[in-house]
């Protein structure tokens, strides 16, 4: 198309561009381009809007939509870095703003999964690039020359040939005025032109956090805002049969005080009682003159020790497991081996705990419509279970997104976001903002499902694995988007075995179960690297060997179509490349300290490769003590925000050896047993090890890195415990008194 | 019957009940919401303060147990050298992750220099580890307290 051409087709205003979610072939969902789309320059002289991303100021600062919801992974700086790349923008000019839960503009707005990074590597490219064809557009028809004449530097369009330049923010009245292009032919970078990606840059909210200025849901604040404390069931699924509302409606502080029906999803609304207060405090306290009577049914039969004895049981009887992957032939394969490695794993519930309690902002306006300030990691979803809550269509409830104090998979369930909608809608006109104490959160998560293993090696003459068998226990619970208590059945070595029979038996309870951090992967990866290690160890090799030789010639799995669109297959080179650099940067092999021992784990989730190893000794008192972490990353071509990414990994792994070391969740009675942080013992500082990170770059497009790193840090700290110690890990949380 | 709060250097008088937690006069009669809840039980220093110049868990103290004490929050904590240093320092090692814990791991850091400018690894360890990060930037924490350590206030 020529520039005439653009230029006759004159400005087109009113319309945006956006991304919009389709469902692709293969039954997963990618993301497609929907043209054309327009800009609009909204007065003369004033803000230009090229895209529904991207705004450029006369004074030439440039205003950029982060669309997803942030909660500490940085996203909130890093996909605006991708737009500002190929728009050419200059960063320091660069403002960021949170956008609205909006699909319809935006796209998908979803923080896990690790998806962020490999659903929007391109869009989000693609759409600064697309804003950059406009101004070259906007300067080539104001220079009357061709754009391919033109270059720009940051913030700033060039005509080297006549040495005109002219900043992005004279021409943004203009560029809004052009055609905008196709995103899915708008040219790219070359990644050696890349000024952006790739540069270690600070969390955009980070000096108002040191502030302590009110940027999270739960600094929230509105004129009237009243607040609101909610008593449910100790006991998972019981019902409400009675509450004294009025003795609550007595205490100080306290306007009001009601009953709230469940809607029978428990991801949505349970049974409870809604406590409304000038103040929270005097809201929470109140609750106990509610004097509620709960009919627990048989739940409060429910417990932690029972749970295990009846796996345990249903382990030993292999031929009830429903079998969802065989090959070869198993039973022969055992019946001939030279050695069987016969072992039991078994690993807790455990709790989300975010910094940030659960929380949430409401106002039912007068005309039925709702507004939210919502801390949610599923915006969209929240948006939808409350306007199905309430009767509405989703265009009647705006959920403003608010950062986050944590996420870590709590909240991509969206509970107190339908609690608050239902007390609000009591109260039409009032802004109430919904509060969870510690205890609550504690004690009414979706918690990260426990499991129970059985897993048997046959091994050949040869010390060679030939083949291997798990029976895992899990739980039965239900329906929902996500189900957390299941194993993949290629779970590896499967693959590349020629005798498998993985099986799986379920157990009822009416414990809630969610996605934490590296959803199975943060479990499975415990178990199956601790039990190769034992196959490596009755092998006579070490853990590193074994797996390079499971996959030895193996060569790359074809593409599929995952959730973030064509997904590669599982490549055994990018396992041994990051396998051969953490032996090489942790010395793999050669002598430790005295009374220090190492222990490697590598797993492979949400399209990212990471081997670790840790050097683990023990005190006098037998306590774990961790000195070093060695963690080599594949995570494709580019690691977009170094800073961002590396924080990432740290905190995973710290976040995993905690899991490893002392987080466990109990049920007694039906209830959860601990409570807040003096019984659910996250890690403190001076648990910290020294972590070591390397990136092994690879040429795929570029992954998440919000749960990758933490899997393999847990079995790396169980194996290395055993190589110090000879004590085999097969339950979690750790129990040192087995090192005495 | 107000209660009468020196919060900042401004006496502050609040209507609140003189059990309420300090936590929540600031948040909710105050609006001021730097200061944050973490557990309520003062296991997490996420709602550190300073009283009278002490790292005190504002989730603990009854408003009418403060009397002439000065409190002082993270709203005022650029306006002290030592806090100041340490903000530039939080942005310099990129320590935060979502950040919520921040402010009491701030308020906390400053009442440490404060008391010792100089303190070892040990004991940089030990007077921070009743503020929890969930995300575990505990070793930007760290470094970042051990920079304006080393470094002290003057770049600020």
């Amino acid at each position: 198309m020529s520039d005439a051409a653009t230029m006759n087709r004159g400005p087109v205003l009113g319309r945006r561009a956006f991304l919009k979610a389709s469902a692709a072939a293969g039954g997963g969902l990618a993301l497609a381009v929907t043209v054309p789309m327009g800009a609009s320059a909204m007065a003369s002289g004033g803000p230009a809007e090229l895209n529904a991303f991207i705004t450029i100021n006369p004074d030439n600062t440039i205003t950029i939509i982060g669309k997803n919801p942030e909660i500490g992974q940085g996203i909130k700086t890093m996909l605006p870095m991708l737009i500002a790349e190929e728009l050419d923008a200059d960063w320091d000019q660069v403002s960021i703003q949170q956008g609205d839960t909006d699909a319809a503009k935006y796209g998908p707005q979803l923080a896990g999964g690790s998806f962020a990074t490999p659903m929007n590597w391109f869009p989000m490219r693609q759409t600064g690039a697309a804003g950059r064809q406009m101004l070259l557009a906007a300067a080539a028809l104001r220079w009357g020359v061709d754009t391919s004449e033109l270059t720009t530097e940051p913030s700033v369009v060039v005509h080297a040939a006549s040495g005109r330049r002219a900043t992005y923010g004279e021409l943004a009245g203009e560029a809004a005025t052009v055609p905008v292009p196709e995103l899915a032919g708008v040219p790219l970078k070359d990644a050696a032109d890349f000024r952006i990606i790739g540069t270690p840059i600070g969390g955009i909210d980070s000096p108002k956090i040191v502030r302590g200025e009110p940027i999270f849901g739960v600094d929230t604040q509105l004129p009237g805002m009243v607040y609101a404390a909610y008593e449910r069931a100790p006991v998972f699924g019981s019902k409400l049969i009675s509450a004294d509302t009025e003795a609550a409606k007595a205490e100080p502080g306290v306007i009001d005080a009601f009953t709230v029906a469940g809607n029978g999803n428990p991801t949505e609304l349970v049974d409870g009682v809604a406590v409304i207060a000038s103040n929270w405090w005097l809201a929470n306290k109140a609750r106990a003159k509610l004097n509620v009577q709960w009919d627990n049914g048989d739940w409060t039969n429910h417990n932690s020790a029972k749970y295990d004895a009846d796996a345990r049981e249903l382990m030993a009887n292999a031929t009830a497991a429903e079998v969802f992957n065989e090959k070869g032939d198993v039973d022969a394969a055992f019946a001939n081996a030279a050695q069987v490695v016969d072992a039991e794993y078994h690993y807790p519930f455990l709790a989300h705990v975010p910094m940030e309690p659960m929380n949430c902002t409401a106002l039912m306006h007068e005309d039925g419509t709702m507004e939210m300030w919502a801390p949610s990691q599923t915006p969209q979803g929240g948006q939808g279970a409350v306007a199905g809550y309430l009767g509405l269509t989703p265009d009647k409830v705006k959920v403003h997104i608010t950062r986050m104090g944590g996420g870590f998979g709590r909240r991509l369930n969206n509970d107190y976001m339908v609690q608050v909608a239902a007390i609000a809608k009591q109260m039409p006109g009032t802004p109430v903002q919904l509060i969870w104490s510690r205890e609550d959160d504690v004690r009414t998560d979706f918690y990260r499902p426990s499991g129970w293993h059985r897993l048997r090696a046959a091994l050949d003459e040869n010390g060679k694995l030939a083949g291997i068998q798990d029976h895992f226990v899990t739980w039965d619970i239900g329906g929902g988007a996500f189900n957390p208590a299941v194993m993949p059945a290629n779970e590896f070595p499967a693959p590349y075995l020629d005798h498998v029979r993985y099986g799986m038996t379920k157990m009822p309870t009416a414990v809630p179960m969610g996605a934490l951090r590296a959803p199975t992967s943060n479990a499975i990866a415990f178990t199956f690297q601790s039990f190769l290690d034992e196959v490596a160890h009755a092998a006579g090799k070490d853990l590193p060997t074994l797996m390079l030789e499971i996959v030895e010639g193996a060569e790359a799995e074809p593409d599929t179509m995952g959730f973030t669109g064509p997904t590669p297959g599982f490549n055994p080179q990018r396992l041994r490349n990051v396998t051969n650099k953490v032996m090489e940067m942790s010395g793999w092999g050669q002598p430790v300290a005295e009374g220090h021992a190492l222990g490697y784990g590598y797993y492979f989730s949400h399209q990212g490769y990471f081997a670790e190893v840790v050097e683990v000794s023990l005190n006098e008192r037998k306590q774990i003590q961790v000195h070093n972490v060695w963690a080599a990353g594949d995570v494709g071509s580019h690691i977009i925000n170094p800073y961002g990414a590396l924080n990432q990994v740290e905190g995973s792994i710290i976040d995993g050896l905690g899991q490893a070391m002392q987080l466990a969740v109990e049920i007694e009675g039906g209830a959860v047993k601990q409570s807040n942080f003096h019984n659910y013992r996250l890690p403190r500082m001076p648990m910290t090890p020294q972590i070591h990170v390397e990136w092994v770059k690879s040429d795929y497009s570029p992954t998440g890195l919000g749960e990758p790193a933490l899997p393999p840090v847990i079995p790396a700290l169980t194996n290395a415990l055993f190589a110090l110690t000879g004590t085999r890990i097969r339950d979690l949380p750790i129990d040192t008194s087995k090192f005495a | 019957m107000a209660v009468r709060v020196t919060i900042n250097g401004e006496a502050r008088d609040i209507d609140a009940p003189e059990d309420m937690p300090l936590l929540w006069a600031l948040r909710q009669e105050l609006g001021m919401t730097g200061t944050k809840f973490g557990c309520g039980i003062g296991m997490c220093g996420a709602c550190t303060v300073h009283v009278d110049g002490q790292a005190t868990r504002s989730c603990s103290l009854p408003i009418g147990s403060i009397g002439d004490r000065e409190v002082s929050t993270i709203e005022a904590l650029g306006e002290t050298p030592v806090g100041q240093a340490l903000q530039q320092a939080w942005l310099d090692e990129d320590v935060m992750q979502c950040g919520y814990c921040q402010a009491g791991q701030l308020m906390n850091a400053t009442a440490l220099l404060n008391s010792n400018p100089n303190p070892t690894e040990e004991e940089i360890e030990n007077a921070m580890q009743g503020n929890i990060c969930r995300c575990a930037c505990y070793k930007r924490i760290h470094s970042a307290i051990a920079e304006v350590a080393k470094e002290g206030t003057a770049n600020v």
